[in-house]
C-alpha cells in the first residue's frame, strides 16, 4: 500500500519540486499546505503518514508545527527540507521529533536519496 | 562586515547556482553601494536578519534569469507568481544557509518580494550596503548584504 505523503513549504516551486520527484516512489501525495497553521488543520484531515517541512514559513514555523503533528500521531515521518544548515537547527528539528534531514538547495536525486533513506528506516524500524 | 564575511556570500551564490543547475554563475567583484542607488531588477526577494545582526540581504533579478532558471531545474510554470516565489527563495536558501558560518543567532524572516524595478529597498543609510553583482544565463541579477 502507497504510504501517503503531505509536503509543507511556504515556497510554490519548491512544493512542486517535492511533488514530482517524490510521485515517483511509493508515496500518494495527499495533501500541501503553505504554513504550519495550514499544515495542522490538513494532517488532521488527510492523516498522512509523511510529512517533507520546511522551517522557516508564516504563521507557524516548521519546528512549533513538528511537535503539534507528532502530538497528533507519535508514528509520523518527518523529513525537514530547509535552508537552515547550521548544526543546532537540524539537532532541534530531531529533537522535537523529525527522522531526516535535507538542506536547501538540493537536487532531485539527494531529494530520492533522503526519503527512500526514512522510509527504509520506517520499514526496518 | 569584513572580507571574510563578504566571501561566505560569495561562495554560497556560486554553490547555489553550481548545485541548482550545474552551472555556476558569473560573480563579479563585490562593492559597496550608494544606499540611494542600490540595484533592483525585475523580482527582489528580501530577507530581513535579526539577532546577533540585523539587517537584510536580497536577491534581485531579471524576469529573463529566473525564468530561465525555473525551466532549468524542470519547473514549467513561468508566471510571475513563480517567478516571484523563486527570488524570495534563492533568498531565503543564501541566508538560510549564511548560518552556518553566522550561527543560529543569524535569524531569518520569511521572505518579502518586490516586484518591478522602479522600487526600492530602504536600507539605513548608516549600515553600508555591499553588492554581489552576478551573471547566468547571459542575464544580471545581484545579491545585496547590509548587515550591522
Amino acid at each position: 500500500m502507497k504510504r501517503r505523503l503531505m509536503i509543507v513549504d511556504d515556497s510554490n516551486i519548491i512544493r512542486s519540486m517535492i511533488s514530482r520527484t517524490l510521485s515517483q516512489h511509493d508515496l500518494e501525495i495527499v495533501a500541501t499546505a503553505g504554513n504550519g497553521e495550514e499544515a495542522v488543520r490538513r494532517f488532521m484531515e488527510d492523516q498522512p503518514d509523511v510529512v517533507t517541512m520546511d522551517l522557516t514559513m508564516p504563521r507557524m514555523d516548521g519546528i512549533q508545527c513538528i511537535r503539534k503533528l507528532k502530538a497528533m500521531n507519535p508514528r509520523v515521518r518527518v523529513l525537514v527540507v530547509s535552508a537552515l544548515a547550521d548544526k543546532a537547527t537540524a539537532i532541534q528539528a530531531l529533537k522535537e521529533g523529525a527522522q531526516g534531514f535535507l538542506c536547501k538547495p538540493f537536487s532531485e536525486s539527494d531529494l530520492s536519496d533522503a526519503i527512500t533513506e526514512l522510509l527504509e528506516e520506517d520499514h526496518h524500524g | 562586515m569584513d572580507e571574510e564575511q563578504l566571501r561566505v556570500f560569495v561562495e554560497l551564490v556560486q554553490q547555489y547556482f553550481e548545485r541548482q543547475t550545474g552551472r555556476p554563475a558569473e560573480v563579479g567583484s563585490p562593492h559597496l553601494g550608494d544606499a540611494a542607488a542600490l540595484p533592483m531588477y525585475d523580482f527582489t526577494g528580501v530577507i530581513g536578519i535579526s539577532g546577533t545582526r540585523q539587517g537584510c540581504v536580497y536577491v534581485t533579478a531579471r524576469r529573463e534569469m529566473l525564468r530561465a532558471l525555473l525551466l532549468q531545474i524542470g519547473e514549467t510554470d513561468v508566471s510571475d507568481r513563480n517567478l516571484a516565489d523563486l527570488a524570495g527563495e534563492i533568498a531565503n536558501t543564501l541566508s538560510g544557509n549564511a548560518r552556518v558560518h553566522f550561527g543560529a543567532d543569524f535569524m531569518i524572516s520569511v521572505p518579502v518580494i518586490v516586484q518591478g524595478g522602479a522600487h526600492a529597498i530602504q536600507v539605513p543609510r548608516s549600515v553600508k550596503a555591499y553588492i554581489i553583482p552576478l551573471r547566468w544565463h547571459k542575464q544580471e541579477a545581484a545579491l545585496v548584504v547590509s548587515l550591522q
